[in-house]
């Protein structure tokens, strides 16, 4: 056995504290990211309530207010318009934490401020280093969904009793988006403007063409196909189905998850396999 | 003497073609100051972080503490302590959560990890900077605070990767009595230099690398006495006149370098060079009498100067 | 004798002039400047921004307008819903453009980049800065704006002839968020005090009438939201593009004309504060 080159109490002591951080290493990388966002707690804070309110007011009720004039109540997907969108802005602000989180932490961990190479020199791995930051997203990400969810029972927009589980919908949407990007950003050696043309030519044509306002149907066929490679879209028809009972086909709902859920670990194992190239040249 | 901590035998690192790790092999004991001397782009800070296991080699033995850095990455660095050769503090948070932090990633308890950060902010006397932001501090202050963060876990060897580049005389001079009191207190040092000052002043033996494998090991004043004289005369005569004097002064001294800027004379008496230089009837715009150190040494395994 | 001869020139001299000390009569070398820089470095980004208007006309014009249908305008004109935002979009774009290169940009130039330093070190004035990249942001606006204007042509949501005077409108929307952004942005001190800035930016870009009439919302929200910058330039543009004009117009333009004034007096006095004094 290789221990017995060494002197065996090094090798002991050494085998006993990697222990650990084998277990635990990505919890304490994603400590490290909860002690980052301790800093502007400020703009978690008031983004976290602060667009749901603002969104859900604007949309759910000043837009609404001519929507249902003009097609009646129930009229979009046989609910009111409040009802039909809050589901979707619940969904969007998922994919909303993801974009920052996922995009310049990561340049900034490999690149900017290499925190990464220090984590990697202390007895933490590339993998669990992409774990923790993931860990920390999802997290961060439940407790603005929690927050938004309670403010759309204020308002009144999640009839269903099984509207909680919209959060999990959102959650697993912004995680779906949010590791592939993540694992895109890792692959930038440098940023020309990469990330800025994501956020416009990806993320903002997403939000708007994913069934977000309107129902995907309304759209002609041919730019319907954006609905369905959008992780959002995926997302809201779930958190729809949970939040008012939205009726469509059991199979297109398990469609929903599976999509999901493969976008998820695909990005993440995705990401692992990049942040062990580039540590361990 | 114990077994050594670091046994590498044969080294090899291979980019594509490019080998920038080329057979290496050395022994560091525990306690010893090892270094790692040779010019930008030798191979050290390659060799380093195969020995921080953080780079897979291509070929080669490596043992650190007697384990695979390949299959026990994890294990060996929980017992390092690294100093890269660029600051990697984290600018988003404090100067004292920096080590806090950091002491969390070898999952040490949060009550241990609180007192060696004030330990270590005393021992890297950044007390007052306990709250600062790290990008206010100076170059000196953030290689300090990089190496107090490099000791929070009570490494058995630290890994210093050129620890004083970029630094100005005075914050070199403060750093080096930080290390070679860590030396006193029986932490294993393995550290690259390309400045010989340095490798004079803290290594107890270190090896001579170029181009990826090693030139010469030893002792500072084994390898002056072994590759060098014991003094050296400097003579300029003018950039322009440099060489065609050099034709002049064959026999003198036991050995002859000449560079583009002075000529140097190799002998045990500098000073009786000087005078058969003199009586010759050359006299030099400039001359100086010196010790030997490893910068001849370099000069003399390699034909180049360390810092180019 | 020297006590004198310094004393008298600041007793008898001519009156300070607070301007010629900041401005130096030179902003084209700062627009010089940043065209050569957008050139070799971010074109395609700068391009990319002028899909992010069509992006939500598409979006919203044609996907929401199948629910609404048509929308009553301010002054009682019924309007299809895609001619009703559209210039709303094309005001908010305006507002987009000049606020993040008046505030992001210019911070990060000043802050990080110390490009500004350089530029003051020579004969430039921080007057001369300033304007030069209020101009420069203009200018990109402009492209923005007819290009967008063009589409709006082509999908036939340019209701009127007076639709040609939007661009000149457009540009004055710009210029007083750029000058009020700039005056801002040299009060800022962190990244995390620029956030707020979003902060604002969101509620306006929903509420100011963008997306439907401002009759939805109760009496005194509707006066908030009438006190804004945006509400006006929205206003402004919809008169225009949609043929609805008015005396009452030519309010939003005076709305505009004072803001422009008080960002540019506080631009120059924090400007002098914080280079000269």
């Amino acid at each position: 056995m290789t221990t017995l080159t060494g002197p065996r109490s090094d090798s002991a002591r050494a085998i006993e504290a990697g222990r650990r951080s084998r277990t635990w290493g990505a919890w304490y990388v994603a400590e490290h990211r909860f002690r980052v966002m301790r800093s502007y707690t400020g703009t978690v804070v008031v983004a976290g309530i602060g667009s749901p309110l603002i969104y859900l007011y604007a949309l759910g009720v000043g837009l609404a207010t001519i929507v249902d004039a003009n097609l009646g109540a129930g009229a979009v997907d046989g609910v009111s318009y409040l009802v039909f969108v809050a589901p979707a802005l619940l969904a969007s602000a998922a994919i909303t934490v993801a974009s920052e989180e996922f995009t310049y932490p990561i340049m900034l961990g490999y690149k900017w401020n290499p925190t990464f190479t220090g984590m990697h020199a202390s007895p933490l791995q590339p993998a669990q280093i992409v774990d923790g930051v993931v860990i920390s997203v999802v997290i961060r990400m439940l407790v603005n969904l929690v927050l938004f969810y309670a403010l759309m029972l204020a308002f009144g927009a999640a009839p269903s009793p099984l509207g909680v589980f919209a959060i999990l919908a959102g959650a697993l949407g912004g995680l779906a988006f949010g590791t592939v990007i993540m694992a895109y950003t890792s692959t930038l050696e440098e940023d020309t403007g990469q990330l800025a043309m994501v956020m416009r030519f990806v993320v903002l044509p997403m939000t708007l063409f994913s069934g977000t306002f309107f129902p995907l149907s309304t759209f002609p066929v041919w730019l319907q196909w954006i609905g369905w490679v959008s992780p959002l879209w995926h997302s809201t028809e779930l958190a729809r189905v949970f939040s008012y009972g939205a009726a469509e086909p059991i199979w297109l709902t398990v469609v929903h998850v599976v999509v999901l859920v493969g976008l998820a670990v695909a990005g993440w194992m995705w990401a692992r396999r990049i942040a062990v190239r580039r540590l361990r040249k | 003497m114990s077994e050594p901590v670091i046994v590498a035998n044969e080294l090899v690192k291979r980019y594509g073609e490019f080998a920038a790790v080329d057979r290496i092999s050395f022994e560091v004991a525990p306690g010893e100051s090892f270094g790692l001397l040779g010019p930008n782009g030798a191979g050290k800070s390659t060799t380093m972080r195969m020995v921080g296991a953080v780079s897979t080699r291509t070929g080669g033995e490596l043992s650190v503490l007697g384990l695979d850095p390949d299959r026990f990455g994890p294990e060996i660095r929980s017992q390092l302590g690294v100093v890269p050769q660029a600051d990697n503090l984290d600018a988003e948070l404090r100067v004292r959560e920096n080590l806090l932090v950091y002491g969390r990633y070898f999952g040490l308890p949060r009550k241990l990890v609180a007192e060696r950060a004030d330990e270590l902010l005393a021992f890297a006397q950044l007390e007052e900077k306990a709250k600062a932001k790290v990008d206010s501090l100076s170059g000196g202050m953030k290689r300090r605070l990089t190496i107090a963060r490099a000791l929070i876990n009570d490494p058995r060897i630290l890994l210093l990767d050129e620890p004083t580049t970029g630094l100005d005389p005075q914050a070199r001079h403060i750093l080096w009595d930080r290390l070679f009191r860590l030396k006193e207190q029986g932490t294993t040092l393995l550290l690259t230099t390309h400045y010989m000052d340095e490798a004079e002043q803290l290594c107890d033996r270190l090896v001579v690398v170029d181009k990826g494998t090693i030139m010469a090991e030893g002792t500072p004043a084994e390898l002056i006495r072994r590759y060098s004289t014991r003094e050296v005369l400097e003579v300029r005569f003018g950039s322009d006149r440099n060489s065609e004097v050099a034709a002049r002064l064959s026999g003198l001294g036991d050995r002859l370098e000449v560079l583009p800027d002075r000529i140097l004379v190799y002998s045990e008496n500098g000073e009786a060079e000087l005078v058969r230089l003199t009586d010759a009837g050359l006299h030099p715009i400039t001359s100086l009498v010196r010790r030997s150190s490893l910068e001849d040494v370099f000069l003399r395994l390699t034909g180049r100067s360390l810092i180019e | 004798m020297t006590e004198l001869a310094d004393r008298r020139p600041a007793e008898s001299g001519p009156a300070p002039r607070p301007v010629r000390s900041l401005y130096a009569g030179n902003a084209r070398a700062v627009m010089f400047r940043g065209w050569r820089a957008t050139r070799s470095t971010n074109w395609l980004v700068v391009v990319s921004g002028f899909f992010e208007p069509i992006f939500y006309l598409l979006a919203m014009g044609i996907g929401l307008g199948t629910l609404v249908g048509t929308v009553t305008t301010a002054s009682g004109h019924e309007v299809a819903y895609p001619a009703f935002i559209a210039p709303a979009l094309l005001a908010v774009a305006a507002m987009n453009g000049a606020i993040y290169d008046s505030t992001w940009n210019v911070f990060f130039k000043m802050q990080f980049a110390k490009l500004y330093e350089g530029m003051l070190s020579t004969s430039l004035g921080p007057l001369d800065v300033a304007l030069g990249e209020i101009l420069l942001a203009l200018l990109r606006g402009a492209l923005y704006a007819v290009g967008f204007q063009l589409v709006m042509q082509a999908l036939g949501l340019n209701l009127s002839w007076w639709a040609l005077l939007a661009l000149p409108a457009v540009l004055l929307i710009a210029f007083g968020f750029a000058s009020l952004g700039m005056a801002i942005t040299s009060y800022m001190k962190t990244f995390q005090q620029m956030d707020w800035i979003n902060f604002v930016m969101l509620p306006m870009f929903l509420f100011s009438a963008t997306f439907y009439p401002l009759t939805v919302y109760p009496e005194w929200l509707q006066s908030i939201i009438q006190a804004l910058p945006l509400w006006h330039g929205v206003e402004l543009v919809r008169g225009l593009t949609t043929g609805d004009v008015g005396w009452g117009l030519l309010g939003h333009v005076l709305y505009y004309v004072v803001m422009i004034a008080i960002g540019l007096v506080f631009t120059t006095r924090r400007l002098r504060a914080l280079f000269l004094d």
